[in-house]
């Protein structure tokens, strides 16, 4: 567990250690609240019926039967919502949510019944009677795509779409710059391949959850497990035409999400049935609803051509990229194109995306959405032309690296940005120049990410006793109360253990976005610093009223404040306790808030190297030894920092592995189930090992750059290219699973 | 149905409860016996959310049917600290960061628990193979496998050489 720092800004005494994290405890002892674990008086269940077909047209939804059966209390389907309000007509989120006139995918839910226990919902709903008429339906990107395709949404189709296409083919754009024919006739070796990645689920262990409470004069009470409770009060109040200030969402504490949780599913639902029962109404999705009904990730089609010189200068590179996403619209596409060729510097440069609609659910996010997909293919061809070359790989991307300065294919320019040293410190670690066995291949990739900022509040009081509450609005997935916590304390001068963060409520704080973009150490740890900078300079105004000096005169120190300039005086410095202790004498309780759009998150690069192994009998790929290189500005806790590289690392290790969505001919997804759809396991992997480098981020006080998301885009190509060095094929389809490499193999023999 | 009465010790503590034929004992956990330190994550035995300690055997409780549990002893994740004072492989999973989220853990304590009530000296690949059965889709194992092993550590450090 390496640390490479470069070079240092700033000395910090909390911000880069290890302390355990605040909420652990109530973690290792089972006390912490996730979402299925509230359960309030007189509550109900709610459960939903799904139809299983890919695509029908809905002719009757019949509920007096099940209305009749005693302990049923509530019947929802979607004409209720538009009862509710009108606008809902046009509301993709809630149409995924509740079927409007047709089903969509394989799994699109009817109606919903709310019972006085599960197994009477359950029962109420095998009473509902639906009539519908089976429609010709797509699942695959090439046919989906095809003149003559079952048209999955009318009307979708956006102006600046090239002829040749079905209606599915929503929506098309392109990013890049120079002249790409010069570029390609400047090289000797041009390579264009075509690449396919299967949808695959951010497989998170908790299931959505929800319970729902709306009273009569309309006011309501949420809690769910979610990576944004105030998207999910925008959202369903406007779903429900309600105020904000009505509708009161309480994140639970989060098992998972990974862009997966960051729409909504069932609270639309819980919330109507409770409407119209009067009561709470509890729902908790099956393994199988989840796989089925929440987002999986696009599955994608790309072309992807570059040109090389001997020497291994890239001249010219090109992708045409397709993905899709289910039944509505995304925004997936755009972000595949941009993020494509990042990491190199290059003067002819073209994407193109097009977006694809089919009968599969709805895609939702999936850590760096659409970037491991168009990334894949980019980093395979460019392994195919280091080996054609016979040059080394690490140093053709270093040759090839973007840099500061460097317009970047999508067209900002790179202010600094860690890549040059991530790729360095891959080529002169140990991994890299280790010896390989027979069946064995050494795999590289670069990855990329833009992170997000965006809307940020943060409320910092000063208790009367001196401790400090930091108040946040962005659940905490993976330790993050931890690093607030710390760059509170260190911000403040001040011992960690007086810091307590807590994630409030919709009501209690202003608008946070989303838990996503690998924003939350950036953002809220920016708003978080701020805030201790204008409580500071209330402490330091409070100590020159006691001191009867001016307020300029006083200056925060080490946790202290001191007086400062020829005629402040010789008086004891003041620490934050005793300041604190006779604040109401000096003015009242003391604060320091900030809201901000954040901005300045710092585009993210990671490096991976991979050994594999394969079984030429059997096609099993084994991964030998794993090491993760990213730019993380600065760590603030190392271990957590840590963990997203490793756990990313083992989601696209899935991803290139094992992991897919399988349907048959019949529209229907086939294993929507752990033990079908197989994530990996303890006893399939090695220890990951990470090196965490700091480049300091100038858009941040202490550096910092999200971490989050990066290191799920390059194991898809450095398992790719691994498995094609270790067996001598080049491959073009994820995901590496047996049977497919087996095939490959038997085929060269 | 008529409900059954069912008679257990759960963590040490003799409780009764009635429940349905079809009921699992993870369905009683957690919503009879406000139990919901164990997790549901798939209800069919795949993700080890739900593990608990059922008469010294580390099962599913999702797979369990709650009327088969009468006369048996239950640990589940409330049990394992002694009062005030965290197990070793509670104390070795923080002080490691083996959690992010946190909703596997529970499961994957008290499936690590049992490992090592049964191997107080495990190798990487024995703790890597006896978790295979809980999922965890945040940490890639790797910081785990470190605090389970480092509690078996602390463990025979603790107890000596013939712990058992």
């Amino acid at each position: 567990m390496d640390q490479i720092t470069p070079k240092t800004t700033k000395e910090f005494k909390i911000v880069g250690t290890r302390p355990l994290r605040p909420d652990g405890i109530d973690k290792v002892t089972g006390k912490a609240m996730y979402g299925a674990d509230l359960y309030a008086p007189n509550m109900l269940y709610g459960c939903l019926l799904r139809i299983n077909e890919p695509h029908a047209f809905i002719e009757s939804i019949d509920t007096s039967n099940a209305e009749q059966l005693s302990g049923v209390k509530s019947i929802v389907t979607f004409k209720d919502f538009i009862k509710i309000n009108p606008d809902n007509k046009n509301n993709q989120i809630l149409e995924n949510c509740i079927a409007n006139e047709k089903v969509l995918y394989d799994g699109h839910a009817v109606a919903a019944v709310a019972a006085v226990d599960l197994s009477t919902a359950k029962k109420a709903l095998k009473l509902v009677k639906i009539k519908y008429k089976k429609l010709p339906f797509v699942i695959t990107i090439e046919d989906a795509m095809k003149i003559g395709a079952p048209v999955v949404a009318i009307g979708k189709k956006n102006e600046n779409i090239p002829d040749g296409y079905s209606d599915n083919v929503i929506q098309y754009c392109s990013f890049g710059h120079g002249n790409l024919e010069e570029g390609f006739k400047a090289a000797h070796k041009v390579i264009k391949r075509t690449f396919k990645t299967p949808s695959v689920h951010q497989g998170y262990i908790e299931p959505h959850a929800c319970l729902a409470s709306m009273s009569n004069d309309g006011k309501a009470d949420l809690w769910c497990c979610t990576q944004g409770h105030f998207n999910v009060r925008s959202i369903c109040s406007s779903i429900f035409k309600m105020d904000n200030s009505q509708l009161k969402v309480t994140a639970s504490e989060i098992g998972g999400g990974f862009g997966g949780k960051t729409t909504v599913f069932i609270e639309p639902i819980a919330l109507a049935l409770s409407q119209k029962s009067g009561h709470p109404v509890k729902m908790v999705m099956s393994r199988e609803d989840v796989f089925k009904a929440t987002g999986p990730t696009v599955s994608s089609l790309v072309d992807v051509e570059v040109g090389m010189k001997k020497t291994g200068k890239i001249t010219a590179a090109r992708a045409i990229i397709r993905y899709e996403g289910g039944a509505f619209p995304n925004e997936t596409y755009e972000l595949g194109a941009q993020s494509a060729f990042a990491a190199y510097d290059l003067d002819a440069v073209k994407t193109e995306a097009f977006n694809v609609l089919t009968n599969r659910p709805t895609q939702a996010a999936y850590r760096a959405p659409g970037a491991p997909q168009s990334i894949y293919a980019v980093e395979s061809v460019i392994d195919e032309l280091c080996q054609f070359f016979n040059q080394d790989p690490l140093y053709v991307r270093i040759l090839n690296a973007a840099k500061k300065g460097t317009k970047s294919s999508y067209g900002p320019t790179f202010d600094d940005i860690g890549l040059k040293a991530t790729l360095e410190a891959a080529k002169n670690h140990p991994h890299y120049t280790s010896p390989l066995k027979e069946n064995q291949g050494r795999g590289i990739s670069c990855g990329f990410w833009f992170n997000f900022g965006g809307n940020t509040c943060v409320s910092l009081n000063i208790n009367f006793d001196g401790t400090v509450g930091v108040v946040e609005g962005n659940p905490d997935i993976g330790g993050s109360r931890s690093s607030i916590s710390q760059m509170a304390a260190e911000e403040l001068g001040i011992s960690l253990d007086k810091v307590k963060t807590v994630i409030a409520d919709t009501n209690s704080l202003g608008h946070n976005d989303v838990t996503d973009g690998s924003r939350v150490t950036f953002s809220v740890g920016l708003a978080t610093i701020k805030a201790a900078k204008a409580a500071k300079k209330e402490l330091c105004k409070r100590a020159s009223k006691l001191w009867g000096i001016d307020e300029d005169a006083v200056i925060w120190k080490d946790g202290y404040a001191h007086p400062a300039g020829a005629n402040a005086g010789n008086q004891e410095p003041l620490s934050l306790e005793d300041i604190a202790k006779v604040s109401s004498q000096t003015g009242g309780p003391i604060a320091g808030h900030y809201e901000v759009n954040a901005d300045g998150a710092g585009v993210s690069f990671g490096v991976h190297l991979v050994d594999i192994e394969t079984d030429m009998e059997t096609g099993h790929s084994k991964i030998i030894r794993y090491t993760v290189f990213q730019d993380a500005g600065k760590a603030i806790h190392p271990s957590y920092v840590e963990g997203q590289m490793q756990g990313g690392s083992v989601q696209g290790i899935g991803w290139a592995l094992n992991e897919e969505y399988i349907y048959s001919s019949d529209g229907k997804l086939q294993n929507p189930g752990f033990l079908d759809y197989r994530i990996p396991v303890a006893s399939d992997l090695p220890m990951i090992d990470p090196v965490i480098l700091e480049i300091p981020n100038p858009g941040h006080p202490y550096g910092v750059r999200g971490v989050g998301e990066t290191s799920i885009v390059p194991p898809l190509a450095a398992i790719n290219n691994a498995v094609s060095r270790a067996t001598g094929i080049r491959f073009t389809e994820l995901p590496l699973s047996p049977p497919r490499v087996l095939k490959a193999i038997l085929n060269k023999q | 149905m008529k409900k059954l009465h069912v008679n257990v010790s759960v963590n040490n503590n003799d409780l009764e409860f009635l429940c349905n034929p079809e009921d699992t004992l993870l369905d009683v956990l957690r919503n009879d016996l406000n139990l919901t330190g164990t997790k549901e994550g798939c209800s069919t035995g795949d993700c080890g959310a739900c593990s608990v300690i059922l008469d010294k055997k580390l099962v599913c409780s999702c797979l369990v049917l709650a009327a088969e549990v009468d006369g048996s002893d239950i640990d589940t994740i409330e049990g394992m600290a002694e009062e005030n004072k965290l197990h070793v492989l509670q104390e070795k999973f923080l002080e490691h960061a083996a959690l992010q989220c946190g909703i596997c853990t529970p499961g994957i304590l008290i499936a690590a628990k049992s490992l090592l009530e049964k191997n107080q000296n495990p190798t990487e690949k024995e703790v890597r193979y006896w978790l295979a059965g809980n999922l965890c889709r945040c940490t890639g194992y790797d910081k785990i496998i470190r605090a389970v092993l480092d509690a078996a550590r602390e463990m025979r450090k603790d107890y000596g050489p013939n712990y058992s």
